[in-house]
């Protein structure tokens, strides 16, 4: 019952996805939002309802094969679906924000040519990420990974005539081969290790491989385990843009906004973590790894966020911010916090795909205006952007008693309880973090909403109904999540069959009771205060002396210059990775296909032939007397040959 | 006495004329037929001479046959020459070379 109910919410979004690309065009656009946003709602009632009887019948959870793709000697490569706590919050994270981007596009994307596409697209996304997400095994699991590369692909190049979107959109998928290449690496190492790509399997028998080691040269040794974990996380590292492969995340803004909320904010960039969290019994063997997914996390989290600072275009800031908070979230997995994790993961996807369906919101008032210099003085024209954006704002910064405030005060709680190798660092980066997110995101938004407004925005009014909802819809999880579920998905095993902690990591569970215990508790730390602070900071910056900024970036200029120009990664990958592979690609182009394939073999041979047939067609003279002296001559040297054996005298 | 290598010396001269005559023959076409006729003469006269010194009649009758065939085939060509002569209005065998390229 419930296996076929969950493999319908599979395939619904795909159905409809497929409907509505081939016969949307045909048959109009209420056909197309209507088909899909159906598809979407039933996965979501289905995934609510495996939910409910989950909670009710913990022995409901299953994992069961559907079919064999292909069986390979012995081993049997299958589909199949593992449906437990995680899979089913996922589904409802994903099927949610989905739904809100579904009912929001009808109106942002509303005068597009590419409307019936573009349902298509995210429809298909959200078959990709679901399958991603109820895999279990590490073939589906790739298989969605790379089916939410591909949408994403196609989603960010959506406007596929403009330049900066097909730059951006063959960005972001060569920067995410890097990443999925690491990824079938560490795919791979497990298969060669255990001799199957099945969850369950795999994680029974990882304690039984500790010791397993591989020799990377003949004096470096190290543990099998720990190094499938390293290439597992740069996948993750890939997809879930950490550093130093974050770079292709804020040039997705490049497509439509209703794709920067769904993508590239709330769900598939969050597919690593979400990895991370599976595969925990993994990562919870190997210190190394966790080492370094707190490291990076640590880096990722503090460093994106402070160019949030800089910039200008509203979907950038927030784009930055989402690289940071990914960050928080693999720091969370780092300390072995995946609940944490999870949770502040699971918050995120609401609060951040309100924001940028916000800022979209925005966009569209002012007709398709994206930087925040020309805004300003909103408040009052946009009113229910204005609060929800306040509401996404709070919840961002952790403000007590928002859902962000729960999910990240829990993570660093998590941190400074670590005694991880590295733990420390990733504290202070953390609550580093805290302050510059409250400062960025109140940049944004005292820019965009107070402030002196443009004469040129005084005609500006709410949009439409389909896009105004969503924010609200959204804005209520943003609120309202976080008080009832930290307890169960933090402080209570409610992952636990999902979720695998050493004992030794195992951080929560005894110290709080409640929501109001954590309340408390947290206003007593430092985390709350910061943020708040940051705030008036902000306000200070940007409200009471705008000048502070310019003036500051003049007196840290080499700062100022290292943050705009986002501390020369890109600099450094045009300059050095880029200009190795096209040097590369086209000596071998002019060298290795045009001269050698095409001049040497392949022309040289047809060539040779040529001038070879030139030769020898001269034999044919057309006289009959020369062929009738060919055949004498012929006839002479057979008999001549004939004669001579006989004697003896040639072989 | 006349011995087996006399005749056979005979047909080989008559071969070679008959070789020399298609091969260095560059006017008429009708001198390759007689040289065709002389090579397949020639050919006979081996037939005639090693069946006789050989006492086997198998030999002669060989010969018959070959004699039949070749008036056929000389009636054949005669017939091919007239149609190409009435098509080309000559038998100048350098003329004839169409088979070109």
């Amino acid at each position: 019952m419930l296996f076929n109910l969950s493999l319908m919410a599979l395939i619904i979004p795909l159905i409809a996805g497929v409907l509505a690309g081939f016969f949307g065009k045909t048959i109009g656009k209420t056909f197309t939002n209507g088909v899909t946003i159906l598809g979407v709602l039933i996965s979501l009632l289905i995934s609510i309802y495996l939910l409910v009887s989950i909670l009710a019948n913990p022995k409901l959870v299953f994992n069961q094969n559907v079919y064999t793709w292909l069986s390979i000697g012995s081993y049997k490569l299958s589909i199949g679906l593992l449906v437990d706590n995680l899979t089913v919050s996922m589904m409802i994270v994903v099927n949610f924000v989905s739904l809100m981007v579904h009912i929001y596009t009808i109106g942002y994307m509303d005068k597009d040519p590419g409307y019936h596409r573009f349902f298509c697209y995210i429809s298909l996304f959200t078959f990709a990420m679901l399958s991603l997400v109820m895999s279990n095994n590490f073939l589906q699991l790739f298989f969605g990974w790379e089916a939410v590369g591909v949408m994403s692909y196609l989603l960010i190049g959506f406007w596929y005539t403009k330049e900066s979107a097909i730059k951006a959109n063959f960005k972001a998928f060569i920067i995410n081969r890097i990443g999925d290449m690491l990824l079938i690496l560490g795919i791979a190492l497990l298969f060669s290790v255990f001799g199957t790509l099945d969850y369950a399997h795999i994680f029974n028998n990882a304690e039984s491989i500790t010791s397993n080691t591989i020799n990377l040269s003949s004096s470096l040794e190290i543990s099998s385990l720990t190094l499938a974990c390293l290439f597992l996380f740069g996948g993750a590292m890939g997809k879930s843009a950490q550093m130093p492969l974050h770079v292709w995340l804020p040039d997705s803004m490049e497509g439509p906004t209703p794709i920067s909320a769904l993508i590239h904010a709330a769900t598939m960039v969050t597919a690593g973590v979400f990895m991370l969290a599976r595969m925990s019994p993994l990562f919870e063997l190997s210190a190394t790894a966790l080492s370094f997914v707190l490291i990076i996390g640590s880096i990722t989290a503090i460093s994106t966020g402070l160019l949030g600072l800089v910039q200008y275009d509203i979907k950038r800031v927030i784009a930055y911010s989402t690289l940071s908070q990914l960050g928080y979230m693999v720091v969370a997995a780092g300390v072995s916090a995946y609940s944490a994790s999870l949770f502040h993961l699971m918050t995120h996807a609401f609060f951040k795909a309100l924001l940028f369906l916000a800022a979209g919101s925005v966009i569209v008032a002012l007709h398709h205006e994206q930087d925040i210099r020309k805004m300003g003085g909103l408040k009052s024209k946009l009113p229910i952007t204005y609060a929800t954006s306040l509401i996404g704002s709070l919840a961002l910064i952790g403000f007590p008693g928002f859902s962000g405030f729960f999910s990240k005060d829990a993570l660093i709680e998590a941190v400074s309880h670590s005694s991880a190798y590295a733990s420390d660092f990733a504290y202070y980066c953390v609550l580093i973090g805290v302050f510059i997110t409250s400062l960025y995101t109140f940049r944004l938004f005292f820019l965009v909403f107070h402030g002196h407004p443009n004469n040129e925005n005084k005609n500006v009014k709410e949009p439409q109904l389909s896009i105004i909802a969503p924010l609200i819809l959204l804005a209520i999880p943003s609120i309202f999540i976080g008080w009832p579920t930290v307890g169960p998905l933090v402080f209570n095993d409610f992952f636990a069959n999902s979720i695998v902690q050493a004992a030794s990591n195992d951080i929560f569970g005894y110290q709080f009771t409640d929501s109001y215990d954590f309340l408390t508790h947290s206003l007593s730390g430092p985390v709350v205060y910061i943020a708040i602070f940051g705030i008036f900071i902000s306000y200070f910056l940007y409200i009471a002396k705008p000048e502070v900024p310019e003036r500051m970036s003049k007196t840290f200029n080499p700062f100022y210059k290292l943050l705009i120009n986002k501390y020369y990664f890109d600099h450094l990958y045009e300059n050095i990775f880029a200009k190795l592979f096209n040097n590369l690609g086209n000596s071998l182009w002019t060298k290795g296909d045009i001269k050698i394939i095409d001049n040497f073999i392949v022309n040289g041979t047809a060539n040779r032939v040529g001038q070879f047939s030139n030769k020898i067609r001269e034999v044919q003279s057309g006289y009959i007397y020369h062929y009738a002296l060919m055949m004498v001559l012929g006839l002479a040297l057979f008999l001549a040959w004939v004669v001579f054996k006989s004697l003896g005298l040639v072989l | 006495m006349l011995t087996l290598q006399s005749y056979l010396s005979l047909a080989a001269i008559i071969f070679a004329i008959g070789i020399i005559g298609i091969v260095i023959n560059r006017k008429n076409i009708i001198i390759v037929m007689m040289c065709t006729e002389l090579l397949l003469i020639s050919v006979n006269f081996n037939f005639i001479a090693f069946s006789y010194f050989n006492q086997d009649i198998a030999g002669q009758i060989f010969v018959f046959f070959i004699l039949t065939v070749a008036a056929a085939e000389a009636a054949i060509g005669l017939a091919i020459l007239v149609a190409l002569y009435r098509n080309k209005n000559s038998i100048d065998v350098q003329e004839l070379k169409t088979l070109r390229n």
